[in-house]
């Protein structure tokens, strides 16, 4: 038999493949189903975010920063608010804190949710998805109820919040929490412990803390490679401090630290965590105060810069503000969590079969809105 | 088939002026339209109920518009609009192979269907050989998704075929050994001989026989069936989140609908084919009927509960990866499947 030619073939995953979570573009070199070499293109959803900045005022920044991670749009709300509010000296009242911790923990859960779902998906069970979706939705629902949009609020201000919490909004919450919280033994029953389900995610993927750490993935993503790091208790912000919680971890239950399993299950642990933060907040919710009493007329910076960070579903969100003592910034660069957890997958993604590079994708959880901008 | 020429020349008594060369392969063009429009009637209903159940799995209601009473029209409404879509070839394509493929499948699946009894009387042909004729004609579906796969020139295409050459090459093995458990029990390889040695009610059915291999055989049947049918959790070559549709990827209108008709088709060959070898193929669950027609309602109840089961499976589980898929048909079932062979064959010389 004569030798038979082999080579290698180079396969664009992207940017219309459906397990891309939107236009990424990964050059794949394939040696059969193994992949060889992974090269991510990235850009089909730039909207020059970090110009706009240079053009606009603080307040007009805000929708801006929603559109970035539009899933999570209430945290990176959140995130940025805090660094304006850090270069203004701006001092809030409590209910003001109490109402962003709410909301930035709500959407943590609504942006896990769609992760977990969407994650499903990749891997081939198509009905956890709608379940957390049905779950969400009841989230959006009480956003809408507050700010009267469903994905991109506009509700964080600098200095307040857009409205105060309407009436009910409390009631409601709780109603949520209770129906919230043994939701998550349905996902365990349905797909965390699903035999299929840990043999396709478990040992897979695997990301070595050391690893984690030199790429600078941050968030559910490093703490599932066993690093003990959360902004929110080790960098206490906004009023996190307060409140009883633990910072989740994985501990490898069914495969290794770091697995694409591990990551999943970090964020199904975390959306406890959050509710419980939710449940805390709203008990010790101060009464009635005026919500936009501190909000500046016209923000007047001293010049200088400023660099904030804060924990966003995805990880480390950062903003650095330069200020050149006018109402609209000299230059903003975002520090975007999705982007950097992103880049470590053309070294970790070697030698995968091509189902695995989808569960490791899947699992890093990336928004391109955010990694674009 | 001597039935339905029969019926067929009772209807049309001028057929006897004509020359048998003709009257034989007309009637026998008659008998497969027959089944060609129940194969599609039978997609078209199975397709809804698959969608209301998926629906119902999901907390959602599914169709509910086209047709009035919850979307019974829905398929037929999508059927209609896929025969009118666009029929693209894409310019790089091997267009002789692209268009040949699909038939092929389709050829195959359809072909399963003219040994299936799917009463006493009503069965296209009486093979003596049927259920090897099924194992032998099923195969040639791998030919036309190799074909698809190939024609198309898209990469991902290609995986696809790939991984569905190797997965139904894999599971024909598994397939074959347990159906010679039943062909053992039975002595003949003939289906009609098959059903009528399990006649006398719900305990003689073949599961129930050489006990525990001919349960075994079953299981294994049923899960090697599903795989060649490429259904969840088996549906690596068309997995869409990894290889976007597989082999079909290319194929739009007309073309994939017949990959389509030809998958459904194949889900009801497998079910068929699982109850005429194990759960008494049309005999009821208190033995065989005379009255006509009974037959084959039990059969059709028989071959939808076991597509019921496959449609469960797939909006129920996630999908394996292809070396695990490998892994389950070489290191698990084909083991299995030779020692429950083994096992029965010492059974049976034992208990005759």
């Amino acid at each position: 038999m004569p030798d038979l030619k082999t080579e290698e073939m180079v396969v664009q995953m992207g940017p219309q493949h459906p397990a891309t979570h939107g236009v990424l573009r990964l050059e794949i070199t394939t040696d059969g189903e193994i992949v060889k070499k992974i090269d991510p293109h990235i850009g089909y959803l730039h909207r020059c975010f970090e110009k706009h900045c240079e053009v606009l005022n603080y307040h007009q920044i805000i929708p801006f920063v929603d559109r970035c991670d539009y899933l999570a749009a209430m945290n990176n709300e959140h995130g940025y608010v805090m660094a304006v509010e850090k270069l203004l000296d701006i001092e809030l009242p409590p209910r003001v804190e109490y109402i962003r911790v709410i909301m930035s923990e709500l959407n943590r859960i609504a942006s896990h949710l769609v992760a977990l779902g969407t994650f499903g998906l990749d891997i081939g069970a198509i009905t956890p998805f709608l379940f957390t979706f049905r779950d969400r939705e009841k989230i959006l629902d009480l956003f809408e109820m507050t700010s009267g949009a469903r994905l991109l609020y506009n509700y964080i201000w600098i200095g307040g919040v857009a409205f105060d919490l309407p009436n009910g909004f409390v009631e409601k919450c709780f109603e949520f929490i209770d129906y919230f919280l043994p939701k998550l033994k349905e996902y365990d029953d349905l797909l965390s412990y699903n035999k299929i389900f840990i043999a396709r995610t478990a040992k897979v993927a695997i990301i070595p803390p050391a690893v984690a750490i030199e790429w600078g993935i941050t968030g559910p993503n490093l703490r599932a490679s066993g690093v003990d790091w959360d902004l929110r208790r080790d960098e206490p912000y906004s009023i996190y401090d307060k409140f009883d919680w633990d910072v989740i971890v994985a501990d490898g239950r069914v495969g290794v630290l770091g697995d694409s399993w591990s990551r999943y299950y970090v964020r199904v642990l975390e959306m406890e965590q959050s509710a419980n933060i939710v449940k805390q907040a709203l008990e010790g919710l101060p009464s009635d105060e005026n919500v936009k009493s501190a909000v500046p007329r016209k923000v007047k910076t001293k010049e200088g810069s400023v660099f904030f960070r804060s924990e966003n579903p995805r990880g480390e969100l950062g903003f650095y503000i330069i200020s050149d003592g006018s109402d609209i910034p000299h230059r903003l660069k975002m520090r975007s969590p999705a982007f950097c957890n992103l880049s470590a997958i053309s070294d970790i993604g070697e030698g995968l079969l091509i189902s695995d590079l989808v569960a490791l994708l899947g699992s890093i959880d990336i928004v391109l809105g955010e990694i674009d901008r | 088939m001597d039935y339905f020429i029969q019926i067929v020349t009772d209807l049309l008594p001028g057929l006897d002026g004509l020359p048998v060369w003709l009257v034989i392969p007309s009637i026998m063009f008659m008998f497969g339209a027959l089944i060609f429009t129940g194969i599609s009637i039978y997609s078209l209903i199975i397709l809804w109920f698959e969608r209301k159940i998926a629906a119902h799995m999901q907390d959602r209601l599914g169709p509910m518009e086209v047709g009035g009473w919850h979307g019974w029209l829905q398929t037929v409404a999508d059927a209609v609009k896929l025969l009118l879509k666009e029929d693209i070839i894409p310019a790089v394509a091997d267009r002789k192979l692209f268009k040949l493929a699909p038939y092929i499948v389709f050829l195959a699946a359809f072909s399963v269907f003219a040994v299936l009894p799917f009463s006493d009387k009503i069965v296209g042909s009486e093979l003596n050989i049927g259920i090897f004729y099924i194992l032998a004609v099923s195969s040639i579906g791998v030919v036309g998704i190799l074909m698809a796969g190939w024609a198309s020139n898209n990469k991902w295409a290609l995986f696809g075929s790939m991984r569905s050459v190797a997965q139904l090459v894999s599971y024909e093995i598994p397939i074959g050994l347990s159906i010679l458990v039943v062909v053992m029990s039975v002595g003949s390889l003939s289906m009609r001989d098959i059903v009528m040695a399990q006649d006398g009610g719900i305990f003689n059915w073949m599961i129930w026989q050489n006990a525990p291999f001919n349960f075994i055989a079953f299981l294994i049947l049923f899960i090697a069936g599903t795989a060649e049918t490429n259904r969840v959790p088996f549906d690596i070559p068309e997995a869409e989140s990894e290889l976007v549709a597989g082999f079909h990827v290319e194929y739009s209108g007309m073309r994939f609908s017949i990959f389509f008709l030809a998958e459904y088709a194949n889900m009801l060959a497998v079910g068929i084919i699982a109850s005429t070898l194990f759960l008494g193929g049309w005999q009821g669950i208190t033995g065989a009927s005379s009255a006509p027609g009974i037959g084959l309602i039990w059969m059709l109840l028989k071959g939808f509960l076991i597509v019921l089961v496959m449609i469960w499976f797939r909006w129920t589980l996630p999908r394996l990866r292809v070396d695990q898929l490998m892994y389950v048909c070489w290191k698990v079932l084909v083991p299995i499947s030779f020692i429950n062979m083994v096992g029965a064959g010492i059974w049976i010389g034992l208990s005759s």
